[in-house]
Protein backbone atom coordinates (compact mmCIF):
# COMPACT_ATOMS: atom_id res chain seq x y z
CA UNK A 1 0.00 0.00 0.00
CA UNK A 2 1.31 3.36 -0.92
CA UNK A 3 2.10 5.60 2.09
CA UNK A 4 -0.58 8.50 1.78
CA UNK A 5 -3.25 5.30 1.09
CA UNK A 6 -2.55 3.96 4.59
CA UNK A 7 -4.12 7.31 6.65
CA UNK A 8 -7.34 6.80 4.23
CA UNK A 9 -8.45 3.61 5.85
CA UNK A 10 -7.54 5.01 9.83
CA UNK A 11 -10.63 7.23 10.24
CA UNK A 12 -14.06 8.33 8.63
CA UNK A 13 -13.01 11.87 8.96
CA UNK A 14 -9.39 10.96 7.34
CA UNK A 15 -11.59 8.94 4.35
CA UNK A 16 -13.09 12.06 3.28
CA UNK A 17 -10.25 14.36 2.61
CA UNK A 18 -6.74 14.46 0.59
CA UNK A 19 -3.55 12.85 1.05
CA UNK A 20 -0.59 14.67 -0.67
CA UNK A 21 1.00 11.45 -2.28
CA UNK A 22 5.04 10.86 -2.54
CA UNK A 23 5.87 13.76 -5.53
CA UNK A 24 3.58 16.41 -3.65
CA UNK A 25 5.74 15.32 -0.20
CA UNK A 26 9.15 15.39 -1.80
CA UNK A 27 8.32 18.59 -3.30
CA UNK A 28 7.94 19.91 -0.03
CA UNK A 29 11.84 19.41 1.33
CA UNK A 30 12.86 19.47 -1.90
CA UNK A 31 15.57 22.36 -1.47
CA UNK A 32 15.76 23.79 -5.37
CA UNK A 33 11.75 23.98 -5.46
CA UNK A 34 11.68 25.19 -1.79
CA UNK A 35 14.54 27.85 -2.64
CA UNK A 36 12.04 29.29 -5.71
CA UNK A 37 9.09 28.71 -3.38
CA UNK A 38 10.86 31.02 -0.90
CA UNK A 39 11.46 33.86 -3.01
CA UNK A 40 7.58 33.45 -4.37
CA UNK A 41 5.96 34.15 -1.22
CA UNK A 42 8.34 36.36 0.27
CA UNK A 43 6.94 38.58 -3.04
CA UNK A 44 3.72 37.68 -1.88
CA UNK A 45 3.86 38.33 1.00
CA UNK A 46 5.67 42.04 0.86
CA UNK A 47 2.49 42.87 -1.94
CA UNK A 48 0.37 41.89 1.20
CA UNK A 49 2.13 43.77 3.49
CA UNK A 50 2.67 47.03 1.69
CA UNK A 51 -1.31 47.09 0.46
CA UNK A 52 -1.48 46.96 4.35
CA UNK A 53 0.10 49.89 5.44
CA UNK B 1 5.77 69.17 26.57
CA UNK B 2 2.90 66.50 26.01
CA UNK B 3 3.02 62.97 27.60
CA UNK B 4 1.75 60.19 25.99
CA UNK B 5 1.48 56.86 28.26
CA UNK B 6 1.01 53.48 26.95
CA UNK B 7 0.01 50.53 28.86
CA UNK B 8 1.38 46.80 27.67
CA UNK B 9 5.05 46.50 26.16
CA UNK B 10 3.81 43.58 23.82
CA UNK B 11 3.94 43.98 19.96
CA UNK B 12 0.97 46.38 19.71
CA UNK B 13 2.68 48.77 22.54
CA UNK B 14 6.17 48.05 22.18
CA UNK B 15 5.44 49.68 18.22
CA UNK B 16 3.59 51.91 19.52
CA UNK B 17 5.96 53.51 21.87
CA UNK B 18 9.12 53.02 19.82
CA UNK B 19 7.13 54.78 16.85
CA UNK B 20 6.33 57.53 19.09
CA UNK B 21 9.04 58.30 20.69
CA UNK B 22 11.06 58.51 17.36
CA UNK B 23 8.86 60.53 16.14
CA UNK B 24 8.51 63.04 19.13
CA UNK B 25 11.86 63.01 19.97
CA UNK B 26 13.21 64.90 23.63
CA UNK B 27 10.59 67.25 22.49
CA UNK B 28 7.56 65.31 24.13
CA UNK B 29 7.48 62.39 27.05
CA UNK B 30 6.74 59.02 25.95
CA UNK B 31 5.87 56.79 28.89
CA UNK B 32 5.48 52.60 29.13
CA UNK B 33 3.54 51.04 31.81
CA UNK B 34 4.16 47.11 31.65
CA UNK B 35 4.27 44.44 34.53
CA UNK B 36 6.87 42.39 32.39
CA UNK B 37 10.65 42.61 33.02
CA UNK B 38 11.34 41.37 29.47
CA UNK B 39 9.94 41.09 25.85
CA UNK B 40 8.83 37.89 24.72
CA UNK B 41 8.73 37.09 20.88
CA UNK B 42 5.33 34.56 21.65
CA UNK B 43 5.36 33.43 18.28
CA UNK B 44 8.25 31.33 18.98
CA UNK B 45 6.83 29.61 22.25
CA UNK B 46 5.71 27.20 20.95
CA UNK B 47 9.61 25.91 19.72
CA UNK B 48 10.22 26.39 23.57
CA UNK B 49 7.65 24.47 24.26
CA UNK B 50 8.95 21.43 22.25
CA UNK B 51 12.70 22.19 23.56
CA UNK B 52 13.51 23.29 20.09
CA UNK B 53 15.01 26.74 21.59
CA UNK B 54 15.41 28.08 25.16
CA UNK B 55 13.63 30.83 26.89
CA UNK B 56 16.66 33.11 26.28
CA UNK B 57 16.20 32.88 22.43
CA UNK B 58 12.58 34.30 22.59
CA UNK B 59 13.06 37.07 25.45
CA UNK B 60 14.99 39.92 26.03
CA UNK B 61 15.16 42.68 29.17
CA UNK B 62 13.36 45.85 28.30
CA UNK B 63 14.73 48.28 30.60
CA UNK B 64 18.20 48.71 28.45
CA UNK B 65 15.80 48.82 25.32
CA UNK B 66 13.60 51.67 26.61
CA UNK B 67 16.43 53.48 27.92
CA UNK B 68 18.59 53.55 24.58
CA UNK B 69 15.79 55.04 23.17
CA UNK B 70 14.42 57.76 25.48
CA UNK B 71 11.40 56.45 26.81
CA UNK B 72 10.14 56.29 30.66
CA UNK B 73 9.93 52.95 31.93
CA UNK B 74 7.84 51.39 34.63
CA UNK B 75 7.85 47.90 35.29
CA UNK B 76 4.12 48.33 36.57
CA UNK B 77 0.37 47.14 35.98
CA UNK B 78 -2.38 49.69 34.85
CA UNK B 79 -5.23 49.29 37.74
CA UNK B 80 -7.58 52.12 36.76
CA UNK B 81 -7.58 54.85 34.05
CA UNK B 82 -9.07 58.67 35.13
CA UNK B 83 -9.82 60.39 32.19
CA UNK B 84 -11.50 63.44 34.04
CA UNK B 85 -8.78 63.69 36.53
CA UNK B 86 -9.83 64.53 40.04
CA UNK B 87 -11.50 66.47 42.34
CA UNK B 88 -9.70 69.70 42.74
CA UNK B 89 -7.69 68.91 39.14
CA UNK B 90 -8.71 68.22 35.75
CA UNK B 91 -5.84 66.61 34.72
CA UNK B 92 -6.19 63.07 33.43
CA UNK B 93 -4.55 59.94 35.29
CA UNK B 94 -4.20 56.45 35.21
CA UNK B 95 -3.13 54.77 38.98
CA UNK B 96 -0.55 51.68 38.20
CA UNK B 97 0.93 49.31 41.02
CA UNK B 98 4.46 48.32 40.64
CA UNK B 99 5.67 44.54 40.04
CA UNK B 100 8.90 44.84 40.21
CA UNK B 101 10.89 43.08 42.99
CA UNK B 102 11.52 46.18 45.70
CA UNK B 103 8.71 47.92 45.31
CA UNK B 104 5.92 45.47 44.67
CA UNK B 105 2.51 46.53 45.37
CA UNK B 106 3.70 50.35 45.26
CA UNK B 107 0.83 52.63 43.86
CA UNK B 108 1.39 55.95 41.98
CA UNK B 109 -0.53 58.30 39.93
CA UNK B 110 0.71 59.21 36.63
CA UNK B 111 -0.96 62.11 34.56
CA UNK B 112 -1.17 61.87 30.78
CA UNK B 113 -2.36 64.00 27.90
CA UNK B 114 -2.73 60.93 25.56
CA UNK B 115 -3.30 57.17 26.37
CA UNK B 116 -2.95 54.26 24.23
CA UNK B 117 -3.83 50.82 25.82
CA UNK B 118 -1.67 48.24 24.67
CA UNK B 119 -2.90 45.50 27.49
CA UNK B 120 -3.20 42.55 25.58
CA UNK B 121 -5.28 39.93 26.78
CA UNK B 122 -5.56 38.51 30.50
CA UNK B 123 -5.39 34.52 29.74
CA UNK B 124 -8.45 33.55 31.34
CA UNK B 125 -7.68 30.25 32.41
CA UNK B 126 -10.22 30.29 35.35
CA UNK B 127 -13.13 30.87 33.31
CA UNK B 128 -12.64 26.65 32.22
CA UNK B 129 -13.07 24.59 35.78
CA UNK B 130 -9.85 23.26 36.45
CA UNK B 131 -8.11 24.92 33.60
CA UNK B 132 -7.22 27.41 35.88
CA UNK B 133 -6.05 27.15 39.70
CA UNK B 134 -8.77 29.26 41.32
CA UNK B 135 -6.25 32.57 41.41
CA UNK B 136 -6.40 33.21 37.47
CA UNK B 137 -3.35 31.19 36.90
CA UNK B 138 -2.92 27.95 34.86
CA UNK B 139 -3.60 25.07 37.07
CA UNK B 140 -1.92 21.61 36.75
CA UNK B 141 -4.13 19.68 34.74
CA UNK B 142 -2.62 20.58 31.37
CA UNK B 143 0.56 22.96 29.88
CA UNK B 144 0.33 26.52 28.15
CA UNK B 145 2.76 27.68 25.38
CA UNK B 146 1.42 30.86 26.05
CA UNK B 147 4.48 32.45 27.66
CA UNK B 148 8.01 31.64 27.76
CA UNK B 149 7.55 30.70 31.23
CA UNK B 150 4.76 28.17 30.39
CA UNK B 151 6.32 27.06 27.17
CA UNK B 152 9.81 25.71 29.54
CA UNK B 153 7.27 23.63 31.53
CA UNK B 154 5.53 22.48 28.83
CA UNK B 155 8.74 20.87 27.46
CA UNK B 156 9.87 19.47 30.64
CA UNK B 157 6.29 17.57 30.28
CA UNK B 158 6.67 16.72 26.82
CA UNK B 159 9.65 15.11 27.82
CA UNK B 160 8.73 13.13 30.36
CA UNK B 161 5.73 11.50 28.13
CA UNK B 162 8.25 11.00 25.28
CA UNK B 163 10.00 9.07 27.84
CA UNK B 164 7.32 6.98 29.13
CA UNK B 165 6.41 6.03 25.66
CA UNK B 166 9.83 5.01 24.68
CA UNK B 167 10.09 3.05 27.84
CA UNK B 168 6.51 1.48 26.67
CA UNK B 169 8.25 0.55 23.27
CA UNK B 170 11.40 -0.46 24.71
CA UNK B 171 9.71 -2.81 26.98
CA UNK B 172 6.91 -4.51 24.43
CA UNK B 173 4.22 -3.20 27.31
CA UNK B 174 2.27 -1.43 24.08
CA UNK B 175 0.94 1.06 26.55
CA UNK B 176 0.49 4.15 24.54
CA UNK B 177 0.42 7.75 25.51
CA UNK B 178 -2.48 9.92 24.48
CA UNK B 179 -1.56 14.03 23.64
CA UNK B 180 -4.72 16.50 23.43
CA UNK B 181 -3.77 19.88 22.33
CA UNK B 182 -6.28 22.56 21.14
CA UNK B 183 -8.73 25.38 22.90
CA UNK B 184 -9.63 25.20 26.59
CA UNK B 185 -13.25 26.82 25.85
CA UNK B 186 -16.07 27.34 23.59
CA UNK B 187 -14.71 31.35 23.00
CA UNK B 188 -11.11 30.77 22.50
CA UNK B 189 -9.10 32.58 20.37
CA UNK B 190 -5.75 31.91 19.00
CA UNK B 191 -5.88 28.52 17.11
CA UNK B 192 -3.06 29.10 15.44
CA UNK B 193 -0.77 28.63 18.67
CA UNK B 194 -2.45 25.28 19.44
CA UNK B 195 -2.42 24.54 15.23
CA UNK B 196 1.67 25.27 15.40
CA UNK B 197 2.31 23.37 19.04
CA UNK B 198 0.49 19.91 17.78
CA UNK B 199 2.25 19.58 14.19
CA UNK B 200 5.73 20.71 16.33
CA UNK B 201 4.96 17.78 18.56
CA UNK B 202 4.04 15.09 16.14
CA UNK B 203 7.16 16.02 14.14
CA UNK B 204 9.28 16.05 17.42
CA UNK B 205 7.85 12.31 18.36
CA UNK B 206 8.77 11.31 14.91
CA UNK B 207 12.55 12.22 15.45
CA UNK B 208 12.26 10.89 18.90
CA UNK B 209 11.21 7.45 17.80
CA UNK B 210 8.08 7.38 19.36
CA UNK B 211 5.35 8.69 17.07
CA UNK B 212 4.01 5.21 16.79
CA UNK B 213 3.61 5.08 20.75
CA UNK B 214 1.33 8.26 20.98
CA UNK B 215 -2.07 9.20 19.75
CA UNK B 216 -2.56 12.78 18.95
CA UNK B 217 -5.31 14.88 19.06
CA UNK B 218 -6.88 17.82 18.23
CA UNK B 219 -10.13 19.83 20.11
CA UNK B 220 -11.07 23.11 18.85
CA UNK B 221 -14.36 25.66 19.38
CA UNK B 222 -14.05 25.80 15.73
CA UNK B 223 -17.04 25.01 13.34
CA UNK B 224 -14.74 23.43 10.76
CA UNK B 225 -10.97 22.92 10.70
CA UNK B 226 -9.09 25.73 9.43
CA UNK B 227 -11.82 28.47 10.57
CA UNK B 228 -8.68 30.17 12.73
CA UNK B 229 -10.84 32.75 14.35
CA UNK B 230 -11.63 34.41 10.88
CA UNK B 231 -14.44 32.30 9.45
CA UNK B 232 -11.76 29.94 7.05
CA UNK B 233 -10.47 31.42 4.25
CA UNK B 234 -10.50 30.14 0.42
CA UNK B 235 -6.58 30.14 -1.31
CA UNK B 236 -5.64 28.64 -4.47
CA UNK B 237 -3.65 25.83 -4.80
CA UNK B 238 -3.06 23.55 -7.80
CA UNK B 239 -5.68 26.25 -9.85
CA UNK B 240 -8.54 25.06 -7.50
CA UNK B 241 -9.69 28.10 -5.56
CA UNK B 242 -10.27 25.77 -1.71
CA UNK B 243 -11.52 26.14 0.99
CA UNK B 244 -8.85 26.15 4.24
CA UNK B 245 -10.75 23.28 5.82
CA UNK B 246 -10.11 21.04 2.79
CA UNK B 247 -6.24 22.45 3.37
CA UNK B 248 -6.45 21.89 7.32
CA UNK B 249 -7.88 18.57 7.42
CA UNK B 250 -5.25 17.10 4.33
CA UNK B 251 -2.40 18.11 6.83
CA UNK B 252 -4.06 16.50 10.11
CA UNK B 253 -4.84 13.09 7.73
CA UNK B 254 -1.49 13.07 6.51
CA UNK B 255 0.41 13.41 9.93
CA UNK B 256 -2.67 11.00 11.91
CA UNK B 257 -3.94 13.66 14.15
CA UNK B 258 -7.81 12.97 15.23
CA UNK B 259 -9.54 15.73 15.66
CA UNK B 260 -13.10 17.07 17.40
CA UNK B 261 -14.65 20.39 16.38
CA UNK B 262 -17.32 22.49 17.29
CA UNK B 263 -16.02 21.72 20.85
CA UNK B 264 -16.46 23.75 24.52
CA UNK B 265 -14.54 22.23 27.09
CA UNK B 266 -16.66 22.66 30.46
CA UNK B 267 -14.42 20.90 32.95
CA UNK B 268 -10.66 19.45 33.28
CA UNK B 269 -9.38 17.40 35.79
CA UNK B 270 -6.36 15.05 35.97
CA UNK B 271 -5.63 13.28 32.58
CA UNK B 272 -9.36 13.67 31.18
CA UNK B 273 -11.38 16.72 30.07
CA UNK B 274 -15.08 17.11 29.79
CA UNK B 275 -16.80 18.75 26.39
CA UNK B 276 -20.12 19.77 25.09
CA UNK B 277 -20.25 19.37 21.38
CA UNK B 278 -22.41 21.88 18.61
CA UNK B 279 -24.89 19.35 18.89
CA UNK B 280 -25.76 19.58 22.49
CA UNK B 281 -24.34 16.40 23.45
CA UNK B 282 -21.75 15.55 26.41
CA UNK B 283 -18.60 13.85 25.95
CA UNK B 284 -15.22 13.34 27.66
CA UNK B 285 -11.83 12.50 26.98
CA UNK B 286 -9.11 11.43 28.33
CA UNK B 287 -4.92 12.60 27.82
CA UNK B 288 -1.78 11.57 29.40
CA UNK B 289 -0.43 14.91 28.00
CA UNK B 290 -3.12 18.39 27.19
CA UNK B 291 -2.48 21.62 25.83
CA UNK B 292 -5.67 23.91 25.97
CA UNK B 293 -5.12 27.68 24.88
CA UNK B 294 -7.24 29.62 27.56
CA UNK B 295 -9.81 32.26 26.19
CA UNK B 296 -8.95 35.68 26.38
CA UNK B 297 -10.85 38.87 28.64
CA UNK B 298 -9.79 42.32 29.17
CA UNK B 299 -7.14 42.93 31.39
CA UNK B 300 -9.40 44.37 34.34
CA UNK B 301 -8.53 47.69 33.92
CA UNK B 302 -11.32 50.33 35.68
CA UNK B 303 -12.30 53.82 34.74
CA UNK B 304 -13.07 56.36 37.36
CA UNK B 305 -15.00 59.81 36.88
CA UNK B 306 -13.85 63.11 38.96
CA UNK B 307 -16.31 62.46 41.40
CA UNK B 308 -15.21 58.91 42.34
CA UNK B 309 -17.66 57.09 40.25
CA UNK B 310 -17.51 53.55 38.20
CA UNK B 311 -17.31 54.68 34.07
CA UNK B 312 -15.99 51.46 33.17
CA UNK B 313 -18.93 51.04 31.20
CA UNK B 314 -18.06 53.71 28.99
CA UNK B 315 -14.80 53.04 28.44
CA UNK B 316 -14.69 49.50 28.17
CA UNK B 317 -16.86 46.40 26.73
CA UNK B 318 -18.99 43.68 28.85
CA UNK B 319 -15.67 41.23 27.95
CA UNK B 320 -13.15 44.26 29.26
CA UNK B 321 -11.55 45.23 25.81
CA UNK B 322 -11.54 48.92 25.14
CA UNK B 323 -14.65 50.52 23.44
CA UNK B 324 -13.06 51.99 19.82
CA UNK B 325 -14.22 53.44 16.57
CA UNK B 326 -16.09 50.02 16.11
CA UNK B 327 -20.28 49.85 15.30
CA UNK B 328 -21.19 47.65 18.31
CA UNK B 329 -24.62 47.88 17.40
CA UNK B 330 -24.50 45.82 14.21
CA UNK B 331 -26.85 42.88 15.16
CA UNK B 332 -27.70 39.67 13.90
CA UNK B 333 -24.95 37.86 11.55
CA UNK B 334 -26.57 39.02 8.27
CA UNK B 335 -26.63 42.43 8.98
CA UNK B 336 -22.46 42.43 9.47
CA UNK B 337 -20.44 44.34 7.67
CA UNK B 338 -16.86 44.84 6.69
CA UNK B 339 -17.22 48.63 7.90
CA UNK B 340 -18.30 47.87 11.77
CA UNK B 341 -14.85 47.42 12.15
CA UNK B 342 -12.75 50.54 13.70
CA UNK B 343 -10.25 52.46 11.79
CA UNK B 344 -8.74 54.48 14.03
CA UNK B 345 -8.93 53.00 17.47
CA UNK B 346 -9.63 56.09 19.03
CA UNK B 347 -12.27 55.76 22.00
CA UNK B 348 -15.84 57.16 21.43
CA UNK B 349 -16.20 59.30 24.49
CA UNK B 350 -12.62 60.10 25.26
CA UNK B 351 -10.78 61.67 21.99
CA UNK B 352 -7.11 61.36 23.58
CA UNK B 353 -7.60 57.60 24.59
CA UNK B 354 -6.83 54.69 21.76
CA UNK B 355 -6.65 51.26 22.28
CA UNK B 356 -4.42 49.16 20.09
CA UNK B 357 -4.18 45.44 19.40
CA UNK B 358 -5.64 42.88 21.56
CA UNK B 359 -6.89 45.59 23.61
CA UNK B 360 -9.63 47.25 21.78
CA UNK B 361 -13.11 45.48 21.39
CA UNK B 362 -13.82 43.82 18.78
CA UNK B 363 -17.44 44.98 17.28
CA UNK B 364 -18.62 41.17 16.97
CA UNK B 365 -17.33 37.94 15.57
CA UNK B 366 -16.14 37.38 12.10
CA UNK B 367 -16.71 33.49 12.05
CA UNK B 368 -20.49 32.93 11.58
CA UNK B 369 -21.56 32.93 15.56
CA UNK B 370 -22.89 29.13 16.47
CA UNK B 371 -24.17 27.83 19.61
CA UNK B 372 -25.48 24.44 21.16
CA UNK B 373 -29.06 24.01 21.92
CA UNK B 374 -28.04 24.39 25.62
CA UNK B 375 -27.18 27.84 24.70
CA UNK B 376 -23.53 27.68 24.93
CA UNK B 377 -21.58 29.82 22.81
CA UNK B 378 -19.07 27.50 20.67
CA UNK B 379 -17.34 30.22 18.42
CA UNK B 380 -13.95 31.30 17.85
CA UNK B 381 -13.20 35.11 18.80
CA UNK B 382 -11.70 37.59 16.16
CA UNK B 383 -7.51 37.13 16.16
CA UNK B 384 -5.46 40.32 16.89
CA UNK B 385 -2.23 39.32 17.21
CA UNK B 386 0.62 40.00 15.13
CA UNK B 387 1.08 41.85 12.01
CA UNK B 388 -2.59 43.12 12.85
CA UNK B 389 -1.77 44.36 16.29
CA UNK B 390 1.92 45.95 14.65
CA UNK B 391 -0.22 47.85 12.04
CA UNK B 392 -2.21 48.79 14.54
CA UNK B 393 0.01 50.01 17.07
CA UNK B 394 2.53 51.95 14.23
CA UNK B 395 -1.53 53.79 13.01
CA UNK B 396 -2.24 54.87 16.40
CA UNK B 397 1.48 56.21 17.65
CA UNK B 398 1.20 58.25 13.84
CA UNK B 399 -2.35 59.53 15.03
CA UNK B 400 -1.40 60.51 18.31
CA UNK B 401 2.15 62.14 17.19
CA UNK B 402 -0.42 64.25 14.77
CA UNK B 403 -2.52 65.51 17.54
CA UNK B 404 0.71 66.41 19.81
CA UNK B 405 2.00 67.98 16.72
CA UNK B 406 -0.39 69.64 14.98
CA UNK B 407 -3.24 69.64 17.48
CA UNK B 408 -6.37 67.71 17.75
CA UNK B 409 -7.85 69.90 15.24
CA UNK B 410 -5.70 69.76 12.40
CA UNK B 411 -4.34 65.97 13.10
CA UNK B 412 -5.10 63.58 10.20
CA UNK B 413 -6.40 60.41 12.02
CA UNK B 414 -4.40 57.56 10.56
CA UNK B 415 -6.52 54.25 9.84
CA UNK B 416 -5.75 50.64 10.19
CA UNK B 417 -9.02 48.66 9.82
CA UNK B 418 -8.49 45.08 9.48
CA UNK B 419 -10.86 44.64 7.18
CA UNK B 420 -9.06 46.90 4.75
CA UNK B 421 -5.46 44.95 5.71
CA UNK B 422 -3.89 41.77 5.24
CA UNK B 423 -2.09 39.74 7.71
CA UNK B 424 0.66 36.89 6.76
CA UNK B 425 0.78 33.53 9.07
CA UNK B 426 3.66 31.36 8.86
CA UNK B 427 2.70 28.32 11.27
CA UNK B 428 5.40 26.18 11.58
CA UNK B 429 4.36 22.48 11.51
CA UNK B 430 7.87 21.30 12.68
CA UNK B 431 11.39 22.93 13.33
CA UNK B 432 14.26 21.56 10.85
CA UNK B 433 16.56 23.35 8.51
CA UNK B 434 16.19 20.53 5.93
CA UNK B 435 13.64 18.47 7.28
CA UNK B 436 11.00 21.23 8.86
CA UNK B 437 7.83 23.06 7.37
CA UNK B 438 4.96 25.02 7.97
CA UNK B 439 1.88 26.50 6.30
CA UNK B 440 2.79 29.94 4.93
CA UNK B 441 -0.28 31.78 4.39
CA UNK B 442 -1.14 35.18 3.33
CA UNK B 443 -4.60 36.75 4.01
CA UNK B 444 -6.23 39.66 2.22
CA UNK B 445 -8.64 41.29 4.28
CA UNK B 446 -8.63 39.90 7.68
CA UNK B 447 -11.72 40.56 8.18
CA UNK B 448 -13.92 39.37 5.02
CA UNK B 449 -14.94 42.07 2.90
CA UNK B 450 -18.10 40.46 0.93
CA UNK B 451 -19.47 43.99 -0.73
CA UNK B 452 -16.05 44.37 -2.02
CA UNK B 453 -15.52 40.40 -2.85
CA UNK B 454 -18.39 39.03 -3.22
CA UNK B 455 -18.46 34.91 -3.08
CA UNK B 456 -15.31 34.45 -0.80
CA UNK B 457 -15.04 38.04 0.64
CA UNK B 458 -11.33 38.28 0.09
CA UNK B 459 -9.09 38.98 -2.69
CA UNK B 460 -8.06 35.45 -3.38
CA UNK B 461 -4.66 36.82 -5.72
CA UNK B 462 -3.53 37.89 -2.31
CA UNK B 463 -4.91 35.26 -0.13
CA UNK B 464 -2.60 32.36 -0.01
CA UNK B 465 -1.57 28.93 1.78
CA UNK B 466 1.21 26.64 1.21
CA UNK B 467 3.30 23.69 2.92
CA UNK B 468 6.80 23.49 2.72
CA UNK B 469 10.47 23.46 3.98
CA UNK B 470 10.43 27.85 2.15
CA UNK B 471 7.52 28.55 5.15
CA UNK B 472 9.99 27.00 7.78
CA UNK B 473 12.76 29.05 7.06
CA UNK B 474 10.20 32.30 6.58
CA UNK B 475 9.22 31.45 10.44
CA UNK B 476 12.72 30.98 11.20
CA UNK B 477 14.14 34.26 9.68
CA UNK B 478 10.94 36.36 11.07
CA UNK B 479 12.41 34.81 14.93
CA UNK B 480 15.16 36.85 13.99
CA UNK B 481 14.33 39.91 12.40
CA UNK B 482 11.13 40.59 14.62
CA UNK B 483 13.70 40.19 17.89
CA UNK B 484 16.13 42.56 16.31
CA UNK B 485 13.49 45.27 15.29
CA UNK B 486 12.22 44.88 18.58
CA UNK B 487 15.58 45.86 20.17
CA UNK B 488 15.71 48.84 18.08
CA UNK B 489 19.12 47.86 16.41
CA UNK B 490 20.41 49.82 12.86
CA UNK B 491 17.59 50.09 10.82
CA UNK B 492 14.79 48.55 12.62
CA UNK B 493 12.36 50.99 11.12
CA UNK B 494 12.78 49.24 7.92
CA UNK B 495 11.30 46.09 9.12
CA UNK B 496 7.48 46.35 8.60
CA UNK B 497 4.84 45.39 11.14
Amino acid sequence: MKQEEVNFGKSDQFNLTMIPGSFARRMRTCLIWQFFRFTVINIKMLIVVSKSH
Amino acid sequence: MARLIIMGGGVSGHTTATFAKKWLGEEHEVVVVTPNSQWNWIPSNIWVGVGQMSKKDVVFPLAPVYAKAGIDYRQAKAVSIHPNGKEGSDESYIIIESTKEGTQGQTEELTYDYLVNATGPKLNFDATEGLGNGKGELGNNTVSVCTADHAVHANIELKQLFEKARKAKQDGTGERQKILVGTGHGMCTCQGAAFEYIFNIEHEAKKAGVRDMIDIKWISNEAFLGDFGMGGLHMKVGGYAVSSKLFAESLYAERNVDWIIGAHTSKVEAGKIEYELLDGTMHEETFDFAMLIPPFAGVGLKGYDKDGSDISDTLFAPNGFMKVDAKYDAGAYENWKASDWPETYQNPTFDNIFAAGIAFAPPHLISKPMSSPNGTPINPTPPRTGMPAGIIGKAVAHSVCDMIKKGKENAHLHKASMADMGAACVASAGKGIFDGTAAAMTVYPVVPDFEKYPGTGRDTDYTFGEIGLAGHWIKHILHHMFIYKAKLKPGWTLIPE
